[in-house]
């Protein structure tokens, strides 16, 4: 064994996970509130939702240096957006742009989970997920990061959304009410928390409709 | 460490040294807020390896008129954040336009130069404590060498973030006295002392508020070594050493 | 016009110390229809003329959104002040990206015009042609500043460039004493005041001219064609009963003003005789 020393890397995992769920007319966007590193607790007050637009929200877990990186990163290609359009990037144009940055830096990937949850310029919910490199899907609904695992088979037993395979491809839009939608959200968050060490403290949700945004905050598990 | 090693080229004109581990090390910073600004706290030791080498480095410096920053981490690339700092600093006063750098800005600032070194497989061995005071406005957040951030009302790098901010947790509140606060510091270092070995009892507080920086002369923390535990470490332990 | 052996380039002087490429840049200002600012404690409001160039054709934009907390309205050719706000939007990303926080007015405004000055020093450019009342808000309050092609900059309390210019800045002078305190309505009846002296027998509309305002606690934006239209309204309505006199009164002052001239001090004002350097 060589010399002992200490050691670094470039990456680090601060946990956390995020939910978004699509209705006909609303979307809820939701992630936990804690930021840790291995078994420590760093904060447990750390929002990981960005505004990126008016009707569009970014949930991210993974590497916070990167995710915040990734943040700016947005939020300055939005701002030049705003000035060259004169308007706010539609959720969907939002959705291929993060698509195009995250694969940009493809050989030095920005560790980043995401879930961009939003309303289409119809004011339909619309969910894109994706992986750490670009890849990304429209989908109903979805979970990323650490509790994602958990959350998952939860989401996909109670909202049983059509097939992507069927033709012709029907909506991919959850069938639930906005209330039922948050209150599953919750219910997920808080069984996440039971099992996923890095996801607790609290949850902050998202909601998005045609009367505007509205915020929740509900505590989590400290431990 | 393979997958760092691949991504160094190799060529003769990218053949620069860069920090792949730390040499001379200062070990933990704690800090909170307090009723009137921040408050922060380190000792004085640099140890280059086990060796404790410096005892009396000054590991809280004052950065412009409204922000204190307290480093963990390798000495050298502290020193060389320290001169980033004041020719930043620097230029801002030469504006003298009436407009200043605060907190915040020096915190996103720091957070920048961080994130941009372990970008290029280079990092600042450091993890950094700011505070300040601006406006009326309280700040407290802290970086790391890759770039890691958060703002809380106390914070703590190194070993600090094990042994000081359970206890920090316990007792903080946000109108803490700048006795209380004080008080809360001295537990915390006298915790890290008795059981963070690169720490020494030759400590500085330092404190900021609307009116200014004060960083208090070093001084050392009354101790008690006749603990039990201390005198016998293995009594409760027989046969593991 | 007249011509001479001096000023074929940038970077030449004439024997009595003038470079009039540079000069004639700062003409280009005057051609261009007027803009003019004025500011508060709090607010700074920025108006300008839009004038199409044919009965077929809508007009230029001449109010340029730089950021949340800064706004640019121009005079002269609109191409350079397209570009220049451009620069200006990205230093303003820039410094949000490094420091969180919002680029303070006066160093964008001298970025600005180190830029400009440029242009003056070397043998391969041109200078630009535009003139740019940059107005914003930082934590030392509410700044108006001309940036000119020479890569002079001035801080004011109130001004105005571009053709016809002269007849708003003798309302301006008449009145600044009373802006510091204004509140943000008065501050923009003042700037459409100012916008309508520089008509020449036209009568002052809303589509005819564009206003923005930034303050605490409101960003830069520019007034929506109705809002604009309804406060000339409300104040036209208010003139036509106790300005005739007023007005009448404020050509005599206009005069008065011409004649005093440059002594008469607003050391804002340039005077139009001079060489144009002073500026």
């Amino acid at each position: 064994m060589s010399k002992q020393q200490a050691n670094w890397s470039p990456y680090d995992n601060n946990g956390g996970s995020c939910v978004a769920i699509a209705g006909a007319d609303y979307c809820v966007v939701a992630a936990d509130t804690r930021m840790s590193t291995g078994y420590s607790i760093l904060t447990r007050d750390y929002s990981k939702i960005c505004k990126l637009a008016d009707k569009c929200f970014l949930a991210s877990s993974g590497f916070q240096a990167d995710v915040r990186a990734l943040q700016k990163n947005l939020a300055a290609k939005h701002l030049s957006y705003q000035h060259q359009h004169n308007k706010q990037m539609s959720c969907p144009a939002m959705a291929q742009l993060l698509s195009n940055t995250l694969y940009y830096k493809r050989f030095f990937p920005y560790y980043a989970f995401n879930v961009l949850g939003g309303l289409d310029s119809e004011g339909k919910g619309c969910v894109f997920t994706y992986d750490a490199v670009g890849s990304y899907e429209k989908v109903g609904y979805s979970a990323q990061g650490s509790g994602s695992t958990l959350i998952m088979p939860v989401l996909d037993k109670r909202l049983q959304s059509p097939s992507p395979l069927l033709l012709p491809s029907q909506d991919a839009v959850t069938p639930l009410s906005e209330e039922e939608a948050i209150d599953l959200v919750k219910t997920v968050f808080v069984a996440a928390t039971e099992r996923d060490i890095h996801t607790g403290d609290s949850v902050e949700i998202v909601v998005l409709n045609a009367d505007g945004i509205r915020r929740e905050h509900v505590e989590l598990r400290k431990d | 460490m393979s997958s760092v090693e691949l991504n160094q080229p190799k060529n003769s004109l990218s053949e620069i040294q860069r920090t792949q581990y730390p040499y001379v090390t200062g070990t933990s910073v704690v800090a909170l807020k307090y009723k009137d600004g921040i408050l922060m706290a380190s000792d004085m030791g640099a140890s280059y390896g086990s060796t404790l080498r410096y005892k009396s480095v000054e590991r809280i410096k004052p950065i412009g008129k409204h922000s204190l920053l307290g480093a963990t981490g390798e000495l050298s690339d502290f020193q060389e954040l320290l001169r980033y700092l004041d020719e930043l600093i620097l230029y801002d006063n030469m504006w003298d336009d009436g407009n200043s750098l605060g907190p915040k800005e020096v915190h996103n600032y720091l957070t920048r130069i961080m994130y941009n070194r372990r970008n290029k497989f280079n990092p600042l061995w450091n993890s950094l404590i700011l505070g300040g005071v601006k406006n009326g406005q309280k700040y407290l957040g802290t970086v790391n060498m890759i770039g890691v951030h958060y703002e809380d009302d106390h914070v703590a790098t190194g070993f600090g973030n094990h042994l000081a901010r359970p206890i920090l947790r316990e007792e903080w509140h946000k109108d803490l006295s700048f006795e209380d606060g004080v008080k809360i510091l001295e537990k915390c270092m006298r915790v890290l002392l008795y059981r963070d070995r690169s720490a020494v009892n030759k400590l500085q507080i330092a404190k900021i508020t609307e009116e200014g920086v004060t960083i208090s002369q070093p001084y050392a923390l009354k101790t008690f070594w006749g603990f039990n535990a201390f005198q016998n470490p293995t009594a409760a332990a027989e046969g593991s050493w | 016009m007249f011509r001479n052996q001096y000023d074929t380039d940038v970077t030449t002087w004439s024997p009595a110390g003038r470079l009039f490429q540079v000069e004639y840049a700062m003409e280009a200002v005057k051609q261009g229809s007027a803009a003019i600012g004025l500011r508060s404690k709090t607010h700074v409001v920025l108006a300008c003329v839009n004038k199409a160039n044919s009965e077929l054709s809508s007009h230029q934009k001449k109010i340029f959104h730089v950021a949340d907390h800064i706004g640019v309205a121009i005079a002269g050719l609109t191409a350079d002040g397209r570009v220049l706000s451009r620069y200006m939007r990205s230093e303003c990303i820039n410094y949000n990206y490094t420091y969180d926080s919002p680029l303070p007015v006066g160093r964008l405004v001298v970025q600005l015009a180190d830029k400009a000055q440029v242009c003056t020093q070397r043998s391969w450019k041109r200078p630009y042609g535009v003139g740019l009342l940059v107005g914003g808000l930082d934590e030392s309050g509410a700044h108006l500043y001309y940036n000119c092609p020479s890569g002079n900059y001035f801080e004011y309390q109130a001004f105005a460039i571009g053709s016809r210019s002269q007849a708003a800045k003798t309302y301006l002078e008449r009145r600044f004493e009373s802006f510091k305190d204004s509140s943000r309505d008065d501050l923009i009846k003042d700037a459409l005041i100012a916008t309508r002296e520089t008509l020449q027998g036209e009568k002052l509309r809303s589509s005819i001219c564009t206003i923005a305002v930034v303050g605490a606690g409101e960003p830069f934006h520019i007034l929506d064609q109705d809002t604009v239209q309804k406060l000339i309204d409300a104040f036209e309505i208010v003139a036509e009963e106790d300005v005739p006199a007023a007005e009448s009164g404020g050509a005599d002052d206009q005069s008065a003003a011409l004649e005093e001239g440059a002594p008469a001090d607003q050391g804002a004002a340039p005077d139009e005789g001079v060489a144009p350097m002073d500026i």
